[in-house]
């Protein structure tokens, strides 16, 4: 890196991914908007423009699943809590879905598990693949890290999307699922050896892999898949009483700080 | 009956007034009162380091993160994070969406906070050792195991990768906060800055000021990071603002700038809407 990148880059965007001749046409990947990708859903949009892959119907099928069996629309839960304030703070809709949807980059939940967790499996298949074993590599991941990406979960021991993603994925004709039967292993090795359960983030980054996402293209595509459920915390909040989404009493902030002093 | 779910801190008390639970008739920070002395006693400085940090600091300490929050309130309007707030500005979004914009971008590894939380965590584990200082700067990525949120480096952290030499700006910014009193971190940044320089071949960045700051104010790096953050604020603010007065017609548009090179031409016409509605 250098000056020279700064010059060169000047009054300049060389891009592959699109443009807008505004008035005319759209170029989205190589394709017209409006003419060619009109039909498209737009999950499989979104997904397309992180990747430049089409997807067949099984498996945009399945990239659906992954966000819609993630968007629960209980205000307490951290990312909804937040949208659940801004409603009854009476901000704005891009306000309130963008700081939650921002805080979904989080460390035991979201953004860090759901890309740990997809390094985590392609570094595992190819130790696998060379016929290496998957218990040793597994309990060594564990040592080194503390943690696996994907197994274990905050404040439940079992994860209620688990069964409807096995039951989902086995219903649909796919390419491949080598990721996600690995991360079934994987599972099955913790379950025994440690007794972490297997959240969802294991089987969703799986199959990430296996529909050919990169661990951060995947990450990128999972940036939304909570937003569905963040929408209508966000709205019934607003339309009740301003201000009363869950109020906080003096005596419930617990002070243990040091004593009173004197500046 | 179970207890019901209550907050915890070690910073803030708050003690109800008489006649409404919900509303505090005093507020004490670090056990401090805020409204009997801290209005009245405290500059604004003075308040945002003791919040970090616990206690009232000293005349030295203050007067280091003052020099340090004046040069780092305002970048201008060239710095990649306050350009984010204009954009956020100028086609007339919320005040909010402006300072979003601009924690976003300066949220990152390329001379942002992510960048003063790694230089802060150095300076943890090395203090002032030169050869693991150089060591890591040169291999950013060697103690990085898995994936991450963040991405590796692709620069030496705390250095500028298209800069020619150090700023003019970022040295007389050191020999300010080497006058704010006998700070080890700070006066050993300054003495190496030239070495390490030689050593990284790039100029020194300011995220390796602002972190060299924060460790000698006693500063761990989660709070580095987001004093750094903060104390970047009023420029993104003061320049949307400004951005949004004058309007999109005067903000630089790069619509012709665009050089698509995966483009399928022309694949027909617009519908003719005379005709879609005939």
């Amino acid at each position: 890196m250098s000056q020279a990148d700064l010059f060169q880059n000047e009054d300049k965007i060389i891009t592959k991914m699109g443009r807008s001749f505004l008035g005319e046409r759209v170029v989205y990947r190589g394709e017209d908007l409006h003419h060619q990708l009109a039909d498209l859903p737009w999950i499989e949009l979104y997904a397309f423009g992180i990747t430049g892959k089409k997807f067949t119907t099984d498996q945009a099928k399945l990239l659906n699943f992954i966000w819609a069996a993630t968007s629960y629309p209980d205000k307490s839960i951290w990312p909804n809590h937040i949208s659940a304030l801004a409603g009854s703070f009476k901000t704005s809709p891009a306000l309130a879905m963008s700081a939650s949807i921002a805080s979904c980059d989080a460390e035991i939940f979201g953004g860090k598990p759901l890309r740990g967790a997809a390094d985590f499996f392609v570094r595992a298949l190819a130790h696998v693949d060379q016929d290496g074993d998957l218990e040793e590599y597994v309990l060594e991941e564990l040592k080194t890290h503390r943690t696996v990406f994907g197994y274990g979960r905050p404040l439940a021991s079992s994860d209620e999307r688990i069964p409807h993603t096995i039951k989902f994925v086995r219903q649909l004709d796919l390419p491949t699922t080598k990721h996600f039967d690995l991360a079934i292993s994987v599972g099955k090795i913790l379950k025994k050896r440690k007794r972490l359960n297997m959240n969802a983030a294991s089987l969703f980054s799986a199959i990430g892999m296996d529909l050919g996402f990169s661990p951060k293209a995947f990450h990128t595509y999972m940036t939304l898949c909570f937003v569905a459920g963040m929408s209508p915390c966000y709205l019934e909040a607003d339309e009740q009483v301003e201000g009363t989404f869950l109020p906080v009493r003096c005596d419930r902030l617990k002070y243990a700080g040091v004593g009173k002093r004197d500046w | 009956m179970k207890e019901a779910p209550s907050f915890e801190s070690n910073i803030w008390l708050d003690e109800p007034q008489d006649d409404d639970p919900f509303t505090a008739k005093a507020s004490y920070c670090h056990g401090y009162d805020v409204f009997a002395q801290l209005i009245q006693k405290a500059s604004f400085s003075d308040y945002i380091l003791m919040l970090f940090t616990g206690s009232r600091p000293s005349r030295e300490q203050s007067k280091l993160f003052e020099t340090l929050a004046v040069a780092m309130a305002n970048l201008g309007p060239r710095d990649a994070a306050v350009r984010a707030s204009m954009n956020a500005a100028v086609g007339g979004a919320p005040a909010a969406s402006s300072l979003i914009a601009a924690l976003a971008v300066g949220a990152g590894q390329t001379g942002g906070a992510r960048e003063t939380y790694f230089l802060s965590q150095c300076f943890q584990k090395f203090g002032t050792d030169q050869q693991l200082w150089i060591k890591q700067l040169l291999k950013p990525n060697s103690n990085r195991l898995r994936e991450d949120i963040w991405d590796e480096f692709e620069h030496s952290p705390g250095f500028r990768p298209h800069g020619v030499s150090c700023a003019k700006t970022l040295q007389q910014l050191l020999k300010a906060l080497n006058n704010c009193g006998d700070f080890s971190t700070v006066k050993w940044l300054s003495d190496q800055r030239e070495t390490l320089e030689q050593e990284i071949n790039a100029p020194m960045g300011h995220t390796f000021v602002s972190a060299a700051v924060f460790f000698d104010l006693g500063l761990d790096p989660h709070q580095a990071e987001m004093c750094g953050l903060l104390l970047s604020l009023p420029g993104a603010a003061v320049h949307a603002l400004e951005a949004k007065q004058q309007g999109w017609r005067k903000f630089p548009f790069f619509g012709q700038s665009v050089e698509l090179t995966d483009d399928p031409g022309v694949i027909a016409p617009l519908p003719i809407v005379e005709e879609l509605n005939s």
